[in-house]
């Protein structure tokens, strides 16, 4: 479904990323682990045409999106959800959802998201006329997860998801990750807890320093002596 | 003295809704784009050239060509970013600000040798020059429409920023634009838009002055310092607080016009801005 082929990506002028190559296949959950500054939000934003690539080519669903637009990539059924979650705190609950199916023109399809969302997670449609700037940490991210999935995304990019979430909390946000494979999604999740990511993960790869120096089954990589090593302190 | 007062009251309120709507246009550009327009004024001063030589050349009535200046400013306000605004924001600040600033006196300067320096004002319309008493109170009928026509088209432009899928993608836009862009919202397009929202309603206010306030090529000065004053009293970006600050300036200048000295009054208003910033740098709505 996505297939990244050795990228080169540059932040104000300076490569970052240096040649990562990776791919997802239709209904797996991907996760890229890697330390602070290995370059994993760069590649989601590479992917969602917030940067582009300086080398090499990023395929999806068969077609070159390498210099596609942000708003295009949303289109073809790439969602983001950033990190920090980044919601419209002054907006209800529902604005925010309703701005996650921007991309939709199909009004029914929207309405069926809705549903979707707020049966995924109940206390979003209790609380859809409240301001989102009024909910915790965990909810917010609840509520960003939701946002994303009302686009109707054919791929769904997480970036950190559990980021200054406490740990009762972050053990539910990646159960809501694990449902959501589950129920057929195709997810790149990046995350800092490398341990629980590379076992909801059927694939994964280590990212440093702008490159991917290894891949493998979540399983394989967790018994990995770079892993080990490098995350796991074992 | 009741007679008077209710007379100042009117009269502020009618004023106030034409300043609310002047700034308009200011908070939204600034709410979306963090960026002042200087050359506001200028777009007010072209919307009420648009009117007058419609009106003029045309034989319009002076109401009907509002849709003219409104089209005029939208597409002025739409190139300005496109030709102008989008490059500067790579720059600095510094260079944002300038470049309005320039756009201001390129757009003063060139009404000034098309138009001449001359004041000129409309003679001829259906509501100029018209009273009617409401009780002891004389109100000019253009005054009443235009204030009426004010308060329409703001809130026209506020249910379209609120109640419409453009409209909340302008807002999403203004609050966060990167998270905006993964809701797959052109936040380029939006910035535009911002602008020719922001051109089109001063167009309209404009067209609306021109029947009682006559134009000339530096009008734009004394308009644009108070749309300053009003959008800082009210909030940067904030629409509500553009709409009760312009009505406030309006009651303080009639207020103080009539009352205590017309020299007075302008120095009254950039007081009370200096006190709200001081005690409410955010300004009396805060932020949105």
């Amino acid at each position: 479904m996505l297939k990244v082929d050795k990228i080169e990506v540059k932040y104000g002028g300076m490569p970052v990323i240096h040649e990562v190559s990776f791919e997802i296949n239709e209904g797996e959950l991907v996760s890229m682990v890697g330390a602070n500054g290995a370059g994993k939000t760069t590649i989601l934003k590479t992917i969602e045409g917030r940067l582009h690539p300086t080398k090499g080519k990023i395929e999806f669903e068969n077609e070159d999106i390498s210099k596609s637009s942000t708003s295009d990539a949303v289109r073809r059924g790439i969602t983001y959800i950033p990190q920090e979650r980044r919601i419209f705190t002054p907006l209800s609950v529902e604005e925010n959802l309703r701005l996650g199916a921007y991309s939709l023109k199909d009004k029914e399809k929207i309405e069926e998201n809705l549903e979707y969302v707020y049966k995924l997670f109940p206390i979003l449609k209790e609380r859809r006329k409240q301001k989102g700037g009024t909910f915790s940490g965990g909810e917010q991210q609840m509520l960003a997860i939701a946002r994303g999935l009302m686009a109707s995304p054919k791929l769904l990019m997480l970036d950190e998801p559990s980021l200054g979430l406490m740990p009762k909390l972050v053990t539910e946000v990646l159960e809501v990750v694990k449902k959501l494979s589950e129920e057929g999604h195709t997810i790149l999740l990046v995350e800092q807890n490398v341990r629980e990511a590379l076992e909801l993960a059927d694939r994964a790869y280590v990212l440093q320093t702008g490159r991917t120096i290894q891949e493998g089954t979540g399983e394989e990589l967790l018994q990995s002596d770079i892993v080990k090593k490098a995350f796991l302190g074992i | 003295m009741e007679v008077l007062v209710s007379q100042a009251l009117v009269s502020g309120i009618l004023m106030g809704l034409v300043f609310s709507l002047i700034a308009l246009g200011l908070t939204i550009i600034f709410g979306v784009m963090n960026i002042v327009n200087f050359a506001h004024g200028e777009f007010l001063m072209i919307g009420m050239y648009a009117a007058y030589w419609s009106a003029v050349i045309l034989s319009m009535e002076p109401l009907l060509t509002l849709p003219i200046a409104a089209a005029i400013g939208f597409v002025l306000g739409i190139a300005s970013y496109y030709l102008l605004v989008r490059h500067l924001l790579r720059g600095p600040m510094i260079a944002q600000l300038l470049g309005t600033f320039g756009l201001m006196l390129f757009l003063r300067y060139l009404a000034l040798f098309i138009f001449g320096p001359n004041f000129k004002t409309l003679s001829k319309g259906v509501l100029i020059g018209k009273t009617f008493m409401m009780g002891p109170v004389v109100i000019d009928w253009s005054k009443f429409f235009v204030g009426l026509l004010s308060l329409v088209s703001f809130l026209l432009v506020y249910w379209i920023i609120n109640y419409t899928k453009t409209g909340k993608a302008l807002l999403a836009t203004s609050i966060d634009a990167e998270a905006a862009s993964y809701m797959g919202i052109k936040t380029e397009w939006m910035n535009g838009l911002a602008w020719g929202l922001g051109g089109a309603t001063v167009g309209i206010a404009g067209a609306l002055l021109i029947n009682f306030y006559y134009v000339y090529p530096t009008v734009g000065i004394l308009f644009c310092m108070l749309a300053f004053a009003t959008v800082a009293l009210g909030g940067f970006g904030s629409i509500k607080g553009a709409f009760l600050a312009g009505l406030i300036i309006g009651l303080i200048e009639t207020f103080f016009g009539q009352f205590v000295s017309s020299e007075l009054k302008f120095a009254v208003i950039y007081a009370l801005y200096f006190i709200v910033v001081a005690l409410r740098p955010e300004g009396m709505f805060g932020w949105k």
